[in-house]
């Protein structure tokens, strides 16, 4: 191609004449659609504490503050009260929180501090499947190879011990509020362990070395300089995951036993909010009854937003505390 | 002193032994339910079940062939309000917007992922449901799109802030516009990070029964109208599950397979494309 | 339109290969510069946030020559050279006072749209950066397509001139398909060059443009530099005393943010005025 000669005059257009005009339309436009759609979040969160508002004014006007008190559920006589669902979801997510905590903040320290390297990514993978595992699954798991096992051999043995209690008397069924809190704990085992495996792995190595160079051994650095340091994102960790046990639905509902009662045996089925809404909500018949479960819906919500925003303040100040730790 | 180190030791290797065994603990769950899953699904997995529609009761054999497609159809929908919403909200905060305003957006987007996913059946079972009088595969995908929402959104403000600066700077130095550069540029260097974002969102709302119970309700037909209910997989599945028959129990299991199969097959070509995209970024 | 309208179009800079281009190359000379200015820079002070970057800088940077910007690091001379195309503003909280007039308009008139700026005044980096999912052509005509040029026949003639000035065109003819990423350093930084001069600018504006480079490339690079200056007018950042002495016509001296001395490079390399312009070039501190 030959090279172009200097031309006597400027014949044709010069690049910059080529392009098109800027124009600060275009980045206005695109600046505020992408605003929209990023408060499209908080817009969401207000759509669904006004739907929930709004699908159950009538129940919380009719029954006002008995509802959260009161433990009749008795949709032919139009009695609702939501007192077992509290109880069975409160009790379900702590028997969940007693189970996962220790196993899932273990696992994380082990993975961060004390595994040999190698094995570290093939672990994390693994429980990254298990995260991946839908609810329904685990449930259908729970039916027919959980509840089985735990009716015929921890469940009697656990009898036999601590029978004289109230908590492990009475009859044997299977499904019951032990077992929707041992299947609500495998929901949870993963995000505490893989959200305490962030908090771990953000401590600053500087801690670390400080108690080596005390001549600290392995598990004296994690005790020491690691867990103290890190308190405060690995409760935020666990109320993360007691968030996602208030709200686990599918597998609990399959293996909890849906009856409204409050019993102190942990043998004994229980209901939670989330089960109630799931298995009655399509056959709700009256619009009392709807608006009962829609104020179930509320309850929940509330709850939930409740844990969640006390972990992410604890996770995210937990993270502002480390950086300026780093800096020190 | 020389005892006492002994003991220190001993209680170290202790306690690396016993953080190993709640390790296997925590993983032992998804041992054993592969395990069943492969022992009780793999037998009922067939040819029939991919193209046959549910026999009714009392007559064996059939397939979940609409609930598999009700799925993808449901996913469909689900990502028509999930990705552009996620996305593009994504790009606001790795893009624009102030430190304080973001940190807030990003909080109010963690929040809202912890929302249960029972939660969002009923809201859209109030905003749609209700007002149209029927439930349809529109009110499932809208219900599921909303839970891909923050997931999305998080995901893709990470990987944008994994372009290095300097390929933005190098645009707006050619008198490139702001917009222009992060669509073409940006958007494009990420293309990889973003569309993973969204398969793992997929993935994850792939396996929700809870918000399809009362939005898309299930069908054991075929589905041609989207304003109908329509079939999904893990509403087949917990369906199953839960009846009596035993020959329900082992499309149960046949169902959670494929579903589980699909889902896993996700996540390691997500892992697949990540590792890809951070040798080729960095 | 008003913003496009800022600066008389230029006129078709006219493009001679690489070997006609080394006879016409000028010797720095002590006298002031014949032409008019690229940029007169007025009482320039930049702030982020708090921090004064700049202080009160003044200066004349001479058209179709290479000014170069010395000083130890931290002095400010990036800022101040991105200052010159307002690339300085994309960190959040800057503030300036005083003005950069370029071709007889203040560059920070509340009219002037950065973008029309930018086009018209170029900029290599530091650190090569071509676009990681483009091939060589693509990264070369990025400029051009996204800003609105389709014309084909006009897009396959800039590659070429482009490629040719920035000396890469020998060596990647064959290769335009290939990612821009699978080249050399020396070569990625070339073909960062052909990107910014294939929007034609007037200016170009260069970051330490060699500092990531081994000798050989870099003698490359300050070639192709001293062969640009013939149609443009080059401001090069450096750290290197001995690059700025081979390869400028004049030099800045800049310390803690204020311009302490600038002339013409030999003048500021063997008679400097000022006695910290001499503590620094005889290697005494920075």
């Amino acid at each position: 191609m030959p090279i172009a000669v200097a031309p006597e005059r400027p014949a044709v257009r010069s690049t910059i004449d080529r392009m098109a005009p800027p124009s600060g339309l275009g980045d206005k436009v695109f600046k505020w659609f992408t605003l929209a759609m990023a408060l499209a979040v908080v817009a969401l969160v207000f759509l669904v504490g006004w739907q929930l508002a709004r699908g159950s004014s009538l129940a919380i006007h009719r029954f006002g503050f008995h509802f959260l008190a009161t433990s009749t559920w008795d949709p032919v006589a139009e009695q609702f009260g939501a007192l077992p669902f509290i109880y069975g979801t409160a009790v379900s997510s702590l028997i969940a929180l007693i189970i996962a905590v220790p196993l899932s903040i273990a696992t994380a320290v082990y993975l961060t501090e004390l595994a040999p390297l190698w094995i570290r990514q093939p672990i994390v993978s693994l429980i990254e499947m298990l995260a991946a595992i839908p609810s329904v699954i685990l449930g259908l798991w729970g039916i027919f190879v959980m509840i089985p096992w735990l009716r015929d051999h921890p469940f009697p043995f656990l009898k036999k011990i601590f029978g004289w209690t109230p908590f492990f008397s009475g009859p044997i069924y299977g499904v019951s509020m032990l077992a929707g809190g041992i299947i609500i704990a495998v929901m949870i085992l993963p995000i505490i362990t893989s959200v305490s495996r962030e908090i771990l792995r953000s401590v600053p190595n500087l801690q670390r070395e400080a108690a080596y160079a005390l001549g600290a051994t392995r598990w004296e650095v994690t005790r020491i300089a690691v867990l103290s340091y890190a308190k405060k994102g690995l409760f935020g960790a666990v109320i993360l995951g007691l968030g996602r046990a208030l709200g686990e639905t599918m597998a609990v509902t399959m293996v909890i036993g849906n009856t409204p009662q409050i019993r102190a045996s942990l043998f004994a089925p229980g209901y939670t909010l989330a089960s109630v809404i799931a298995n009655e909500f399509t056959e709700a018949t009256t619009d009392v009854y709807l608006q009962a479960l829609f104020e179930i819906g509320l309850v929940l919500f509330g709850i939930t937003i409740l844990a969640n925003l006390l972990a992410q303040l604890l996770l995210k100040t937990m993270g502002s505390t480390i950086k300026s730790g780093a800096v020190q | 002193m020389k005892n006492s180190h002994l003991w220190r030791k001993t209680k170290s290797a202790l306690a690396s032994a016993a953080s190993f065994v709640c390790a296997l603990l925590v993983i032992a769950p998804l041992a054993l339910v592969f395990l069943h899953l492969l022992r009780s699904g793999a037998s009922a997995v067939n040819w029939s079940f991919f193209t046959e529609l549910p026999k009714p009761v009392g007559v064996a054999g059939g397939g979940m062939v609409n609930a598999i497609a009700g799925s993808f159809e449901l996913l469909g929908l689900a990502a028509l309000v999930g990705v552009p919403v996620g996305v593009f909200g994504g790009v606001y905060l790795a893009e624009y917007g102030t430190v304080r305003g973001n940190w807030l957006l990003r909080f109010v987007a963690d929040v809202l992922n912890g929302v249960p996913s029972i939660i969002w059946g009923v809201v859209v079972y109030g905003l749609v449901v209700l007002r149209f009088k029927s439930f349809s595969a529109y009110a499932g995908g809208l219900a599921l799109g909303f839970i891909m929402i923050p997931l999305i959104m998080r995901t893709t403000e990470e990987v944008l802030l994994l372009v290095p600066a300097g390929y933005r700077e190098a645009s707006l130095a050619l008198g490139i516009s702001r917009w222009k550069t992060i669509v073409h540029i940006v958007m494009k260097t990420a293309i990889k990070g973003i569309v993973t974002a969204i398969l793992l969102a997929l993935a994850r709302v792939a396996g929700e029964t809870a918000p399809l119970l009362f939005t898309a309700f299930g069908n054991r037909f075929w589905n041609h109208d989207l304003s109908e209910p329509i079939a999904a997989l893990p509403l087949q599945i917990f369906s199953y599950a839960i009846s009596p028959y035993d020959d329900w129990h082992r499309q149960a299991w046949a169902g959670a397979l494929v579903l589980v199969v699909m889902i896993f097959f996700v996540n390691i070509l997500v892992r697949f494309l990540t590792r890809e995209r951070v040798a080729r970024v960095l | 339109m008003e913003s496009a309208a800022i600066i008389d179009p230029p006129m078709i800079t006219p493009v001679s290969s690489p070997q006609q281009q080394v006879a016409s190359g000028s010797e720095p000379t002590a006298a002031a510069p014949e032409r008019p200015p690229a940029f007169e820079v007025e009482r320039l002070s930049i702030f982020y946030g708090e921090k004064k970057a700049i202080e009160n800088v003044t200066l004349t940077i001479p058209s179709k020559m290479i000014t170069a910007i010395i000083g130890p690091s931290g002095c400010g001379k990036s800022t101040l050279l991105r200052s010159l195309n307002r690339m300085h503003e994309l960190v959040p909280q800057t503030r300036i006072e005083g003005k950069v007039v370029f071709a007889g308009e203040d560059i920070y008139a509340p009219h002037i749209d950065p973008v029309v700026v930018r086009r018209r005044i170029g900029m290599v980096f530091q650190k090569s950066n071509p676009f990681p999912t483009m091939s060589i052509a693509e990264n070369v005509l990025v400029g051009l397509k996204l800003n609105g040029v389709r014309d084909r026949a006009f897009l396959r003639e800039r590659l070429e001139q482009s490629l040719r000035m920035a000396a890469l065109w020998d060596e990647v003819k064959n290769d335009l398909h290939k990612p821009g990423i699978s080249l050399s350093g020396g070569q990625q930084q070339r073909l960062c060059i052909a990107r910014a001069i294939a929007v034609e600018p007037e200016v170009l504006l260069m970051d330490e443009p060699a500092s990531a480079l081994d000798p050989i490339a870099t003698a490359k690079i300050e070639e192709l530099i001293h062969e640009l200056s013939s149609n443009y007018t080059v401001v090069i950042v450096t750290h290197n005393m001995q690059q700025a002495g081979r390869c400028s016509d004049y030099t800045a001296f800049l310390y803690l943010g204020r311009l302490i001395e600038f002339a013409a490079t030999t003048k500021i390399f063997t008679n400097p005025s000022e006695r910290q312009t001499e503590d620094y070039i005889t290697g005494r501190f920075g």
